[in-house]
């Protein structure tokens, strides 16, 4: 297991090397130069101005030059300098190009938002999604189950933007229950921070519960009919205790595995979410970067933070799996 | 056991004395609705079982067997399954019982023993909480007591160092131990009624007779009456008091395990006997199987079920086979039962049959029954009725 463990641990620090090349290969070497944007932004640019930056930038020096700094910023400061200089903490992601400040430190401020969102929204979306599949399941073939299977199709046909959009038109704008939908932290007022993000979290979590509650129901249907579960009918468990006890059990394995994909991804930024609603978080941040002209240093820290959240999610999934899977523990 | 000729002498619902069967089925019928029709699966069939005594059933896949012994413990899905009939376990009906009584019964005073142990057993929970689940079902223990009485059943099944075996989950187990967990979870309410749904195929033929054995020792510890569902002749053989002979969906052929395994009356049944290797037999011995598939349950054949591939269709008058379903009806022993049109089906199973499937049970000199046989016919023949 510890071995296991190790080798889960190492994978998953090639695969965040690897998409930091990537990144910064993408970002920095792509056809672009990163040096314009940042002309751009003050007044005329001129190719003298350009030069300059480009030069400031270390744009110039060779490749792998370039991606040591890069890299080396994430464990120690670094200062930048695109006319005047900047200090930059480790790790350090860079400096934007429109605010002037630090990546990380905007970053680590946008973050609690997208956190909240995500925790509450996925949080609805699992347990109303699980609890709607297994209902289904139960009673499959049913009026109850054939409407839930309908209505989760329909909800799953209607664009999640559009579904978002009607819902804040309608019930903060229209009908006013809720105005204010933004982001209050919860160490200041907690419920506020929960009015702020509720409708956000209905959102999400009714719209995406309509997937889980599909999957759910079809990994129930495939554990009810296991011989396990006839076994504990047989040996006289009470219906609730077959279905939950035994039967979602089995079920619920798969169906933490997409779970724990999709919170990672929620975590990455809930763009739609975050724009509709207004809600500072690193959807948002990352969809104003690139309004033009493009904030590189932050676009690169929003692709490059997501891929570690998705790989860091794939190996606490994986660990997982031998908690709640016997059979993986031993081998 | 005795089949019930006249299934009708029973008063529905009446309490069971000390001697009458623990198990009643009577006129059971399991049919499921589809797409393509009625399956019927279980067709009026009718046995009982006292407590001590051991039922084998016996037939082909799709025969029946296992429906017919999953309605005793009611586990058909009541949406999809048309069930017909009266099933009493020590007096209390089964059929249409509501699901506390079904519950109290069931892990309780009838266990089940399935056939896959690795499918059949949780793959999460370890072998001791699944057998303490059984247990704490049924009595109002703690955790703790739920796990030293599994710790003492898997002992008495012959798990070696069940103590530290307890806690394993069923995939560190061998097959064989597996099937041992199994019948340890059966067995942990001490039931008066066992099913065993094929308990032996899935293991090999070493571990499958300590398996019997075990059976057998605790059944003669418990005094409990055992349903034996299987296709092996052998393990009817080693282990059945009274064998019940199912084809398509239907008894044909019931009586004790002597007569049906010297003297049987149905062709089904005498071709089931030809299909069975003997090991000290001749080598060069063939194993005769039995002509064509299983009947369709959607469409049975018309009459006899079995006639579309009986040998012995010509020898029945007329065309009484194809049109007419033979009773379940008396021979010329006691307490043996045949569904078949044969007038002489003996002298035919003996002329025919049987130097053909087993020649080393004739003289070779003169054709005649060897001695030992011969001895075995004439004490079940003089058991006139």
């Amino acid at each position: 297991m510890f071995g296991y463990i190790v080798r889960r641990l190492m994978s998953a620090f090639l695969v965040v090397v690897l998409t930091s090349m990537f990144v910064f290969l993408l970002f920095f070497k792509g056809p672009s130069n990163p040096a314009q944007p940042l002309c751009d932004i003050n007044g005329k640019c001129t190719p003298e101005k350009l030069e300059l930056l480009t030069e400031q930038l270390g744009l110039n020096d060779s490749v792998v030059h370039q991606y040591v700094v890069y890299v080396g910023g994430f464990f120690h400061d670094r200062t930048i300098s695109f006319g005047p200089k900047y200090h930059c903490d480790a790790p350090c992601f860079g400096i934007s190009y429109r605010t002037r400040g630090e990546v990380t430190s905007e970053l680590i401020d946008k973050f609690p938002a997208t956190l909240s969102i995500a925790l509450g929204g996925a949080s609805i979306y699992l347990c109303l999604g699980v609890l709607l599949g297994t209902i289904a399941a139960r009673k499959r073939g049913t009026v109850l189950d054939r409407s839930l299977v309908t209505f989760s199709v329909v909800v799953s046909a209607v664009p999640y933007y559009v579904i978002a959009l009607m819902v804040w038109i309608y019930v903060s704008l229209q009908w006013k229950l809720i105005e204010d939908t933004s982001y209050h932290p919860i160490t200041s007022d907690p419920i506020h921070w929960a009015t702020g993000l509720a409708l956000p979290w209905a959102v999400i979590g009714l719209t995406s519960s309509t997937a889980y509650a599909r999957y759910s129901r079809g990994q129930m249907i495939e554990t009810l009919g296991e011989d396990y579960v006839r076994t504990a009918v047989a040996k006289g468990v009470s219906e609730r205790g077959v279905v939950v006890r035994h039967a979602l059990r089995a079920a619920i394995v798969p169906i933490i595995t997409i779970f724990g994909l999709d919170f990672a991804f929620l975590l990455t930024g809930t763009i739609f979410t975050e724009v509709i609603f207004q809600i500072d978080g690193v959807g948002k941040w990352a969809i104003q970067a690139l309004r033009s002209p493009v904030d590189f240093p932050v676009v690169s820290a929003t692709v490059l933070f997501g891929a570690i959240i998705i790989v860091l999610a794939n190996l606490i999934v994986d660990l997982l799996y031998a908690v709640i899977d016997p059979r993986v523990r031993l081998s | 056991m005795t089949i019930a000729a006249n299934p009708g002498a029973m008063e529905f619902g009446r309490p069971a004395a000390a001697d009458d069967p623990f198990l009643v089925v009577e006129n059971l019928t399991v049919q499921f609705p589809t797409h393509d029709g009625l399956v019927q699966a279980v067709t009026d069939l009718s046995y009982t079982v006292r407590s001590g005594q051991t039922l084998g059933i016996v037939g082909e896949s799709g025969s029946g067997k296992s429906v017919s012994s999953m309605a005793v413990l009611g586990l058909h899905n009541p949406r999809s399954t048309r069930l017909a009939g009266s099933i009493r376990v020590g007096g209390t009906e089964v059929i249409g019982a509501d699901a506390h009584t079904l519950r109290g019964l069931r892990g309780n005073e009838v266990a089940m023993i399935f056939q896959d142990p690795l499918t059949a057993l949780h793959p999460f929970y370890s072998v001791g909480k699944q057998i303490g689940e059984a247990a704490r079902m049924h009595n109002d223990i703690s955790k703790a007591e739920a796990r030293r009485r599994a710790i003492e059943m898997l002992d008495r099944v012959g798990i070696p160092q069940a103590k530290n075996r307890v806690d394993d989950f069923p995939h560190q187990f061998s097959g064989g131990m597996r099937q041992r967990a199994m019948i340890a979870m059966a067995l942990v309410n001490n039931p008066q009624l066992l099913i065993a749904d094929e308990p032996t195929t899935a293991l090999d033929v070493t571990v499958q007779a300590q398996i019997l054995d075990l059976l057998q020792d605790l059944q003669k510890e418990y005094g409990s009456a055992i349903v034996m569902i299987t296709h092996d002749l052998g393990v009817i053989a080693e282990v059945a008091d009274d064998v019940l002979v199912m084809y398509g969906g239907r008894a044909v052929e019931t009586g004790s395990t002597k007569t049906i395994l010297t003297l049987p009356e149905m062709p089904y049944t005498w071709g089931l006997l030809s299909s069975v290797p003997d090991i000290s037999g001749d080598t060069s011995a063939r194993l005769i199987p039995i002509p064509g598939t299983p009947p369709s349950l959607l469409n049975p054949p018309t009459g006899c079920a079995f006639h579309p591939r009986c040998r012995h269709v010509d020898k029945v008058p007329g065309d009484l086979c194809r049109s007419a379903l033979p009773e379940l009806g008396p021979t010329s022993q006691e307490g043996h039962l045949k569904r078949c049109h044969l007038i002489n089906p003996d002298e035919i199973y003996l002329k025919e049959v049987l130097p053909e499937a087993a020649p080393e049970l004739l003289d070779p000199e003169t054709g005649e029954l060897i001695p030992e046989l011969q001895e075995q016919i004439d004490e079940i023949q003089g058991e006139k009725p």
